[in-house]
């Protein structure tokens, strides 16, 4: 898995134009939401959690789909599949590396987040933890489903079309934490939500990694 | 022949694509060590019984043993054991030369590609982009990707294509070298006269079918 992880580093280093692309993307999305509020700083702050995660969820069908391109050139995952590497340490090299893409996103829209949304929190710890696992919970579909829409014509239409539905509990927590980070959280809820984010976590990377196989094979 | 003497033994393969059978009815057996070429037209099957036997993709009907191992069942010892030159270059374009054959080598636990690359006559390109190659340069890069494998099978679609005079060379004494190591080679090519001289065994397809064993 760590050379899978290796190459996915390096065709990522080639094509990191692609991620300040995705970045501006999002963090022009944040903007645009921040207007349809207006200045009411109160309400921007209350809604500030659901438009990162709106952000971050559009710009990962982005990265997603991009991540399969490479592949799909002169059919390289083909050649891949075709050494002694298990399908699975593929999949979860890939994974594991539009993961932490996705969570660089995250915590690079963060900023954007805190100057338009007037959204600050000193919930730091939180914040990053609630990004990570959420970046996680969508990236181990969104991978799957990739590689599944990667030879469609209109993959760009599928992949959302597939993944946004399998990810809403994955989304619902994130919400819910990471308004709790910022809004504060005087009942302690947010330990609730993240363990629900582990579980969903748990489930996803080991039924993708199981199902990955039958997906690409033949 | 026996089983262990073997390096193929398919019986009765068949692959459709929609309602049009590929490959129809393909049986034989190759003993280890020997050289076959398959020769047909475009479209006669040629291409889908290499990527059978290399388990690229699966039979719709038959049944066929590589080294030993069945086809279906034990696909990741096929693998192991064996490399496809393939239509595709399987090459990652925004990656270099040496990029490339690393990704291979490192799957494989092979050596290091400076010797495949300067093998193949690349190894004063290995730092460029394949982005930057022309059409014969990825073929020969291709070729460097098949001697990483160290391949106890070599299945070799079109081996020619795209290469100039010297090319063809190095393809002929890359041959020899696998075969004089003791590799099974099967070349599917259309140019029947550069291989059929150091073939031992000929297998022609027309429109899926074999014509003569």
């Amino acid at each position: 898995m760590i050379t899978a992880l290796r190459k996915e580093f390096l065709l990522q280093w080639r094509t990191r134009a692609q991620a300040v692309a995705v970045f501006v993307f999002g963090a022009t999305a944040l903007l645009l939401f921040s207007f349809a509020i207006g200045p009411n700083s109160a309400a921007l702050r209350q809604h500030a959690a659901g438009f990162l995660w709106l952000g971050l969820l559009l710009s990962s069908t982005l990265t997603l789909s991009e991540s399969f391109l490479a592949e799909m050139e002169n059919r390289a995952f083909e050649g891949l599949l075709l050494l002694p590497v298990s399908p699975r340490a593929l999949y979860y090299g890939k994974a594991v590396a539009n993961a932490i893409q996705l969570i660089v996103l995250g915590i690079a829209l963060v900023p954007v987040m805190v100057v338009l949304y007037d959204a600050g929190t000193t919930e730091i710890p939180m914040l990053l933890l609630v990004i990570a696992l959420g970046a996680a919970g969508i990236s181990a579909p969104g991978t799957l489903y990739s590689a599944m829409t990667s030879q469609a014509r209109a993959k760009q239409t599928l992949l959302p079309l597939l993944l946004f539905p399998l990810i809403v509990p994955v989304l619902l927590a994130s919400v819910k934490a990471t308004s709790l980070a910022i809004l504060g959280d005087p009942m302690g809820q947010a330990t609730s939500w993240i363990l629900l984010l582990v579980a969903f976590n748990g489930i996803y990377w080991s039924l993708c990694g199981l199902l990955f196989d039958r997906v690409v094979e033949d | 022949m026996e089983q262990e003497s073997l390096a193929i033994d398919a019986s009765h393969l068949a692959r459709r694509y929609g309602r049009r059978w590929a490959l129809a009815d393909v049986s034989f057996q190759l003993r280890r060590g020997a050289v076959m070429m398959i020769a047909g037209r475009n479209g006669s099957g040629k291409t889908t019984l290499l990527r059978i036997l290399s388990t690229a993709i699966r039979p719709d009907v038959g049944r066929a043993a590589v080294l030993g191992h069945d086809l279906i069942r034990e696909k990741e010892e096929i693998r192991r054991e064996t490399a496809l030159l393939a239509h595709y270059s399987y090459l990652y374009e925004s990656l270099s030369a040496f990029e490339n054959l690393d990704i291979v080598s490192r799957f494989c636990g092979g050596p290091p590609p400076a010797a495949a690359l300067d093998r193949v006559g690349l190894a004063d390109r290995a730092d460029d982009p394949v982005a930057t190659f022309s059409a014969g340069m990825r073929k020969r890069l291709s070729f460097a990707r098949v001697l990483l494998q160290k391949p106890t099978v070599a299945f070799l679609d079109e081996p020619f294509g795209q290469l100039d005079p010297e090319g063809f060379a190095l393809v002929q004494q890359v041959v020899a070298e696998l075969k004089h190591g003791g590799a099974t080679v099967i070349i599917a090519t259309h140019q029947v006269d550069r291989v059929a001289g150091f073939a031992d065994v000929h297998l022609m397809l027309e429109q899926g079918r074999m014509v003569s064993p």
